[in-house]
């Protein structure tokens, strides 16, 4: 072999941005650990004197208990489930209201709109998405329940409270429409062409181009969409407390006032009580519930991807 | 013998049996047999018109692209269409489904009949229309569903739900497009998983499903390995004593194998229509003879 193939070149600056990048790959990973740590040690084992929630509340107890009393001293009592119920039933009223929204804009952009129509409309639809949900949330107390929902349901002989979990799920649904409708427009427009022409030459109305062959052929990325706005939803805080009030109770009532696991996290991490307190330490525990519930909506969102997706040549 | 492989790396394949004209067969004006089916000394005359073009201009935004074409396609016939890239002759077969309603900004003017009814007229359904004239494209689109799901499709978009109605149709169209033996026993799996020859046929029993009169193919075997372009060819052999044919090739041997009739476009006009046997044999414009005789093109 000559010796100009075999010298070898020391380039300080490739190792230099080897390194560079991968501390950023690192980031990401670390900060990740380091919420898991602060999670684990404050719910589970902590260190020195602190005692950990799990030291003084049991699992069981935790997962069965139906009151949620954060309270110091006798009387507390930690129960999961009228957080999970309100986390829940927001959440369910969000998608009730965002998958029709956001797949029929998604639709109607992608397969019906002019491109000038178009053109308008996708950054209308992302300025909603720019709106801060405190203003989303002062938007359902003091628009949707007392403008909209009080007249209709007096109308239907109920009644409803100030704060409400339905109004709060109805402003989370209009947050995460623009997500549905971005999301969902690009995998339905990334369906070949071909596809639809074929279709079309079929004889299909549009509709039937929509509904039979482009949504299914799209469903993958739609239903993860779906999820990914549900785990937004799950996630969503400010809009949320404020809206439907902070009243932790075990009710699938939608028309009552209830407390979503981010809610009482915001309200704990804010309290005057003392930073050991378990009153305070609950924050963690509901924290941990809260990121793997996330976590496994992600991980059950990515699996679908794989599992439908559609391979085209 | 140094002849015969001199032709064939020229690419001159066809048969030279029977000591066929060797100034003939230099001028490169001969001509391969014609797949079973196709009988090119048909005298379609006494055919009516399934498809009548009369002064069709058709443009892209300002761009003209088709100029002043005039054409019948007699029915239960094939007709070629053929010419260099850019001809215009896939646009002029999208026009005979309106399929370029779909593209923004084009405009078509002059007569399109089709059994006698005027196509281009605002009041036509093309619903109705593309049922009525289906069409195979050059890519193979099988939709992302069960082979039995994509030749049900167009029924059903009719509004047919009979299960029993659909399995006979799925059988008989299937049959029709010379797939049925290969997929009877995985009607239900996906259509996908199916090899771009089998895709091809596929597309062409989805096609037939609609039970349409004519069908349109855009070159629909220029994908395809040579053995999957065979069956293709002997299909179209088979399809046209029943329906009425419009391919669109660029293999002009196929075009003269699988059609009576073939139309040579160049830059947008029609430059010659006549029974393939003519314009293969003895084209009456310069410009066909040095098209097929690969001067150009």
């Amino acid at each position: 072999m000559p010796s100009w193939a075999t010298r070898r070149i020391h380039r300080r600056h490739e190792t230099f941005i080897q390194w560079a990048l991968f501390v950023c790959a690192a980031l990401s990973v670390l900060t990740t650990a380091a919420i898991i740590f602060v999670l684990l040690s404050n719910a589970v084992y902590a260190p020195g004197s602190k005692v950990a929630f799990f030291e003084r509340v049991s699992l069981a107890e935790f997962l069965t208990s139906t009151q949620w009393k954060p309270r110091d001293g006798e009387g507390g009592q930690f129960g999961i489930w009228p957080l999970l119920s309100g986390t829940f039933l927001v959440a369910f009223i969000a998608s009730a209201v965002s998958i029709p929204a956001g797949l029929g804009a998604a639709i109607y952009m992608s397969e019906y709109a002019h491109p000038r129509e178009r053109e308008w409309l996708k950054p209308v639809l992302e300025i909603l998405a720019g709106i801060p949900s405190v203003v989303f949330g002062f938007f359902a107390l003091k628009f949707i329940t007392p403008w909209i929902l009080k007249p209709l349901l007096q109308w239907l002989g109920m009644d409803v409270a100030v704060f409400n979990s339905l109004s709060a799920g109805i402003v989370v649904g209009i947050m995460v429409t623009p997500l549905i409708a971005s999301l969902s427009e690009d995998v339905i427009r990334s369906v070949p062409r071909s596809l639809r022409e074929a279709a079309f030459a079929l004889g299909s109305t549009r509709f039937d181009v929509s509904a039979r062959v482009v949504v299914p052929a799209a469903l993958s990325g739609i239903l993860a969409s779906f999820l990914l706005a549900f785990s937004r939803a799950v996630g969503e805080t400010m809009a949320v407390a404020i809206a439907a009030g902070g009243n932790p109770l075990l009710t699938l009532n939608p028309l009552r006032g209830s407390q979503t696991m981010t809610g009482f996290m915001v309200h704990a991490s804010t309290g005057d009580s003392a930073a050991d307190s378990i009153s305070r330490m609950s924050m963690y525990a509901v924290g941990i519930t809260l990121f793997v519930i996330t976590l496994a909506i992600n991980l059950l969102s990515g699996w679908i991807m794989r599992r439908f997706r559609e391979v085209y040549q | 013998m140094k002849d015969r492989e001199a032709a064939c790396l020229s690419g001159q394949w066809f048969d030279v049996e029977g000591g066929a004209d060797m100034a003939e067969r230099n001028s490169g004006l001969s001509v391969p047999p014609s797949v079973r089916g196709v009988d090119r000394n048909l005298d379609t005359s006494s055919h009516a018109a399934a498809i009548d073009v009369r002064n069709m201009n058709f443009y892209y935004g300002e761009h003209q692209v088709l100029f002043d074409i005039s054409l019948m396609v007699p029915e239960r016939s094939v007709t070629a269409l053929i010419g260099p890239s850019g001809c215009g002759k896939s646009t002029f077969l999208r026009t005979l489904n309106r399929m370029n309603d779909l593209v923004e900004g084009t405009k078509c003017t002059g007569e399109c009949l089709v059994e006698g009814q005027n196509i281009m007229d605002p009041a036509v359904d093309v619903v109705l229309l593309r049922k009525h004239v289906g069409m195979v494209f050059q890519k193979s689109t099988p939709f992302p569903k069960s082979i039995f799901d994509n030749v049900a499709y167009g029924p059903r978009v009719a509004g047919e739900k009979n299960r029993s109605v659909l399995a006979d149709l799925v059988e008989s169209c299937l049959r029709k497009a010379a797939l049925w033996e290969e997929v009877r026993d995985r009607l239900h799996t996906s259509a996908m998983a199916l090899s771009g020859g089998q895709q091809q046929r596929l597309c062409i029993a989805r096609t037939l499903a609609t039970n349409p009169r004519i069908i349109l193919m855009d070159e629909p075997a220029s994908a395809l390995d040579p053995a999957s372009t065979d069956r293709i060819e002997n299909l179209i052999g088979e399809l046209c004593a029943n329906y009425t044919i419009v391919i669109v090739t660029h293999n002009m041997q196929q075009a003269s194998r699988v059609s009576h009739q073939t139309a040579f476009f160049f830059k947008g006009h029609l430059v010659e229509c006549g029974p393939t046997m003519q314009i293969f044999t003895s084209p009456s414009e310069k410009q066909t003879e040095d098209y097929i005789t690969g001067r150009f093109g």
